[in-house]
C-alpha cells in the first residue's frame, strides 16, 4: 500500500460541464464519508499547524480534519463550530488555495489536502444528522442589553448569533427583503445553494433574533434614532454593495449591466423563472463580461446557464493577476467561457436605437507594478477590436454605499468610503457602534466578513459588560 | 422602557399628520409593524387605485419627493411608488398607482384586509423645499398623485402655487379637489375637451409665463411631458425640476440599473434623485432604458391577462 501523503487529492465529484452549464443546481456534488476519510487521511498531522495560520477565523484544522479521518465526523464539526458559524457556506465559497491550503506542507507533495472539501462535508454531515443544533443553546443567562446590527451578510449574520449565545437581545435591520447579503444576492446558486443558506440563517434565528427586513438604515431610520430608541450597541456590516461603472461611451445602452444589477435580478429576484416570477432580466445571446474576479464569473457562468451561446470574458491583465477562486476560474473554462485577457473595453456600441450590438476593446501590455503590485496594464497603441455582444456585464469592483457616512454625524470614513476602525475592536469613530466585513475592508471575502463580525461581538460583549457593572455601580 | 425619538424635520403643510414631535419607536420596532396591511382602498379612476397601508416605520422620517418600493406578492417585482401622504401617529402611508402592467395590477387586485409582501422606504431624496415666490406646478396623468404632497409642501413654504394639471379626458383626472386646495390658481386641460381647456399643459404654461413672472416650475408626468415643459421653461429661464422614473431594482444605490444622465454626469435616480433639475436630463438615454423590458412586460401582461379571464 503507498504512504497516505503520497495519494493524490481526493477529486470531488461534479456535474459534467457541458450539462452543468445549462442548469442552476450545485456543480460540485461534495464528498461521500468515504472519500472524506480518505482525504483526511492525507493530513500530515504536522506540529507547526501552518494551516491554522492561513485561516483567517483560526479553524483548528489538523483537529476537524483528524476527527474526519476517524469517522468521527460530529466531533469534527463541533471543532469547525468553535472557529466558523458558517462552515457549509465557507466550505464553498473561501479561497482556499490561498489561506489554509496555501500553506499546506503537502501543497508542495502532491496536492495540498482539501481543507475546504472536507469543511463542507463535515459541516453538511452535520446539519443532515444532528437532532439538535449545538448553537441554539445560550451560554448566558438572557440579558436586558440590546443590539442593532445593521446588514445581514456574513458580518452582520456572524455579529448577531454570537451576540445572542452570549444572551442579549439581538435585532438585525436589513435594506432587501431577503436575508444574506452577498450570499444571497450574489453568490449564485450552482455555487451556494439556496437551502444551505436557508440553513445557516434557520440556525441564527432560532438563537432568538429577530431580523427586520426592508428597513434601510439612514433612510428608514438613522444610526441616531436607533441609539436612541435604546440599542445599547450598533454593528455596522453593510457591505460593499455600490457598483463600479467604466466610464467610458454607451454604459447607458440597453443590455449593460453591473454585475450587482444582473446577478441580484437572477438570484434575489428570480428572474430565470420569469414571467412566473415579475422580475425580467434579458437572455443573453453573446454576453462579454468586464472582470475577473469572483463576481465576473459568477456573472459569465450566469449568463451561460440563462441561455448565452456566447460568453467573453474582458479582463486588461493576464491569467496570473485574475483575483477569482482558483476554482471558479477552472469551472468556468470548463463550461466554455471564453478568455480575453490582457484586452480592455474602450466603448459599449449603439445598434439598434438605444441598445448594445458590441464591445470596442483594446490590447494590453503588462508595465511596473502599481501600488497593488501588480504590473500595471498600458494600451498598445492601434490594437482596437470589437466585439460582438447584446448584453455587457461590468464586474470591476464594488465599494461600500455612502447612505450609512452621509447619514450619521460623527463616524469616520476613509477618502474611498470605508469605516474606520479599530482593527482590534472593529469600534468606530463613535463608542459603542462597531463595524466589519466589506463595509471597512471594501470588497474582500466571506470569511474576513465573519472574523470581523465575530471580533466586534467580542468587543461589543466587553463593552455591554462593562456598562452594566458601571450601572450597578451607580444604583448600588 | 420607553424611548422617544425625535424626528428629522417637522412635517410640511398637512402632509404629515403628527400630534406632537415624539413618538414611540420601541412600539413600531418589531417584527409585528412588518405585516404591511392595507387599511383602505379606493378607485381614483379606472386604472388609478389609492391605498393606504400601515407601515409605520415607513411613515416616521417620510417627507415630500419620497418613494416606496413595493412587492405586491412573493413572487412580485419590487417597483417604485412615491409617498402620497403619510401620518406619523396612526403609522398610515398613501400611495397612489395607475395599472399599467402586471406588478401594478397585482397591486391593484389587493383589498382592504389584505397585505402587500415588502413595503420598504423612504427612498430617494426628499424635494428640496424652498420658499422662492411663485412655483408653477405642472402634472400630467398619474403625476398628478406625484405632484400633490410636492405641492402641498411648497405651499407650506410660504409660495404662491399656480397648478397646471393635464389629462387625456375627464375620467383619467384624479386628486382634483385636493389639487385646488393646495395651490392658489388651478388650471386643468385635457386632450380632448371634455373638462376644463382642450389642449395640452404646455399650452397652459405658455399662457401663463405670458402674463405672469413664474419663479419656478416642477414639472411630472409622462416623459414627453416633462420634457416639452422644460423646452418652454428654458426658453425662458425658469429653473424647472423633475421627478424621473427609470426602472428600478432595490433602490438603495446597489444595483445602478436606475441610471440617468444628467449634466452629462451619471446619477442613480434611487439615491440621488428622483428629482432633477430638468433642463440637464438626457431624455434619449432616459426614454430608451425605460423601454428595456418592453418585450419582457408585453409578456408579463399578457401572461396576467390570460390569469385575470381564466
Ligand atoms: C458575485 C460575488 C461573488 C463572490 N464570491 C465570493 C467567494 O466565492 N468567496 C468569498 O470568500 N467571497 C466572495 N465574494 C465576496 C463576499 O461575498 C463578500 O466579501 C462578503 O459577502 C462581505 O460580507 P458583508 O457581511 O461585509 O457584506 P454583504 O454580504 O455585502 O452584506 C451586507 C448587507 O447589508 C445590507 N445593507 C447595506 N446597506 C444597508 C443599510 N443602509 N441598511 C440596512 N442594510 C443594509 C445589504 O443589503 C446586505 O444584505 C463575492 C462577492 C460577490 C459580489
Ligand atoms: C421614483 C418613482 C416613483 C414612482 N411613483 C409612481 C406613483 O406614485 N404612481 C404610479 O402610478 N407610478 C409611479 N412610478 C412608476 C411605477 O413604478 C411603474 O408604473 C411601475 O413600476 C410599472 O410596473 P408594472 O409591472 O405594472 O408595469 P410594466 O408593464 O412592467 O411596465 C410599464 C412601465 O413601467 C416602468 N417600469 C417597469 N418596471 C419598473 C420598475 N421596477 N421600476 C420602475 N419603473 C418600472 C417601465 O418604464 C415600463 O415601461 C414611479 C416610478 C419611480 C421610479
Ligand atoms: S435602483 Fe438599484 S441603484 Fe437605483
Amino acid at each position: 500500500m503507498p504512504k497516505r501523503e503520497h495519494l493524490p487529492r481526493t477529486p470531488m465529484p461534479e456535474q459534467d460541464p457541458k450539462q452543468r452549464a445549462t442548469n442552476f443546481d450545485e456543480v460540485t456534488l461534495g464528498y461521500t464519508p468515504e472519500m472524506a476519510m480518505a482525504e483526511a487521511s492525507r493530513c500530515l498531522a504536522c506540529k507547526q499547524k501552518p494551516c491554522v495560520r492561513g485561516c483567517p477565523v483560526n479553524i483548528n484544522i489538523p483537529e476537524f480534519v483528524r476527527k474526519v479521518a476517524e469517522g468521527d465526523f460530529g466531533a469534527a464539526a463541533e471543532e469547525i463550530a468553535r472557529a466558523n458559524a458558517l462552515a457549509s457556506v465557507c466550505g464553498r465559497v473561501c479561497p482556499q488555495e490561498e489561506q489554509c491550503e496555501k500553506y499546506c506542507l503537502m501543497a508542495k507533495v502532491n496536492g495540498a489536502v482539501a481543507i475546504g472539501r472536507l469543511e463542507r462535508f463535515t459541516a453538511d454531515w452535520h446539519a443532515a444528522h444532528a437532532d439538535t443544533n449545538h448553537c441554539d443553546v445560550s451560554d448566558r443567562e438572557p440579558l436586558d442589553q440590546k443590539v442593532a446590527i445593521i446588514g445581514a451578510g456574513p458580518a452582520g449574520l456572524t455579529a448577531a448569533g454570537d451576540l445572542a449565545r452570549a444572551g442579549y437581545k439581538v435585532t438585525v435591520f436589513e435594506a432587501l427583503h431577503e436575508i444574506g447579503g452577498v450570499l444571497r444576492y450574489g453568490i449564485p446558486e450552482f455555487r451556494l445553494p439556496r437551502e444551505i443558506l436557508d440553513r445557516e440563517i434557520e440556525s441564527i434565528r432560532s438563537m432568538g433574533v429577530d431580523f427586520m427586513t426592508n428597513v434601510v438604515i439612514g433612510k428608514t431610520l438613522t444610526i441616531d434614532q436607533l441609539r436612541e430608541s435604546g440599542f445599547d450597541a450598533i454593528f455596522v456590516g453593510t457591505g460593499a454593495g455600490l457598483p463600479t461603472f467604466l466610464n467610458i461611451p454607451g454604459e447607458d445602452l440597453n443590455g449593460v449591466y453591473s454585475s450587482n444589477e444582473f446577478l441580484t435580478r437572477v438570484n434575489l429576484m428570480n428572474a430565470k423563472d420569469f414571467p412566473n416570477e415579475g422580475t425580467p432580466v434579458r437572455i443573453p445571446v453573446k454576453a462579454v463580461v468586464v472582470g475577473a474576479g469572483n463576481t465576473a464569473m459568477d456573472s459569465a457562468r450566469t449568463a451561460l446557464r440563462l441561455g448565452a451561446q456566447e460568453v467573453h470574458i474582458v479582463y486588461r491583465r493576464s491569467r496570473d493577476e485574475m483575483p477569482a477562486r482558483a476554482e471558479e476560474l477552472h469551472h468556468a473554462e470548463e463550461e466554455g467561457v471564453q478568455f480575453n485577457l490582457l484586452v480592455n473595453p474602450v466603448a459599449f456600441l449603439e445598434g439598434d436605437k438605444g441598445w448594445l450590438r458590441g464591445v470596442r476593446c483594446q490590447r494590453m501590455q503588462l508595465g511596473e507594478p502599481d501600488e497593488s503590485g501588480r504590473r500595471r496594464p498600458i494600451p498598445i497603441p492601434e490594437t482596437e477590436f470589437d466585439i460582438e455582444a447584446d448584453t455587457a456585464i461590468v464586474a470591476v469592483g464594488q465599494s461600500p454605499n455612502p447612505l450609512i457616512r452621509s447619514t450619521t454625524d460623527g463616524l469616520k470614513t476613509t477618502p474611498w468610503g470605508g469605516i474606520v476602525v479599530n482593527e482590534e475592536t472593529g469600534e468606530t469613530s463613535i463608542p459603542g457602534v462597531y463595524a466589519g466585513g466589506d463595509a471597512v475592508t471594501g470588497a474582500a471575502t466571506v470569511i474576513t466578513a465573519m472574523g470581523a463580525g465575530r471580533r466586534s461581538a467580542i468587543s461589543i460583549d466587553a463593552y455591554l459588560k462593562a456598562l452594566r457593572e458601571n450601572n450597578n455601580k451607580v444604583s448600588e | 422602557m420607553t424611548s422617544h425619538v425625535s424626528h428629522a424635520s417637522a412635517g410640511e403643510g398637512d402632509w404629515i399628520k403628527t400630534s406632537s414631535h415624539v413618538c414611540r419607536l420601541d412600539n413600531i420596532l418589531s417584527p409585528s409593524s412588518a405585516a404591511y396591511l392595507i387599511l383602505d382602498k379606493q378607485r381614483l379612476s379606472d386604472t388609478v387605485v389609492r391605498l393606504t397601508l400601515h407601515a409605520p416605520l415607513v411613515a416616521l422620517n417620510a417627507q415630500p419627493g419620497q418613494f416606496v418600493l413595493i412587492r405586491p406578492t412573493e413572487r412580485s417585482e419590487r417597483i417604485p411608488l412615491t409617498i402620497s401622504h403619510a401620518d406619523r401617529v396612526s403609522g398610515a402611508v398613501t400611495v397612489i398607482f395607475q395599472e399599467v402592467g402586471h406588478t401594478t395590477r397585482e397591486l391593484g387586485g389587493l383589498e382592504k384586509g389584505q397585505s402587500v409582501q415588502d413595503f420598504a422606504g423612504p427612498l430617494g431624496t426628499p424635494s428640496d423645499i424652498q420658499r422662492v415666490g411663485t412655483v408653477a406646478c405642472v402634472a400630467g396623468g398619474v403625476g398628478i398623485a406625484v405632484m400633490l404632497p410636492v405641492t402641498r409642501a411648497l405651499k407650506a413654504a410660504g409660495n404662491r402655487i399656480i397648478g397646471i394639471l393635464g389629462a387625456r379626458n375627464k375620467s383619467l383626472l384624479i386628486l382634483e379637489d385636493e389639487m385646488r386646495e393646495a395651490c392658489d390658481e388651478l388650471a386643468i386641460v385635457t386632450d380632448d375637451g371634455s373638462y376644463g381647456e382642450q389642449g395640452i399643459v404646455t399650452d397652459a404654461l405658455a399662457a401663463l409665463t405670458q402674463r405672469d413672472r413664474i419663479d419656478m416650475a416642477y414639472a411630472i408626468g409622462p416623459l414627453p411631458m416633462m420634457q416639452a415643459v422644460c423646452d418652454v421653461t428654458r426658453d425662458q429661464s425658469i429653473a424647472t425640476v423633475v421627478s424621473l422614473d427609470p426602472v428600478m431594482v432595490d433602490g438603495t444605490g446597489m444595483c445602478g440599473g436606475c441610471r440617468v444622465r444628467v449634466g452629462g454626469d451619471v446619477k442613480f435616480a434611487c439615491v440621488d434623485g428622483p428629482e432633477f433639475d430638468g433642463h440637464l436630463v438626457d431624455w434619449d438615454s432616459l426614454r430608451s432604458r425605460k423601454a428595456g423590458y418592453r418585450e419582457q412586460e408585453q409578456k408579463a401582461r399578457e401572461a396576467s391577462e390570460e390569469a385575470h379571464h381564466a
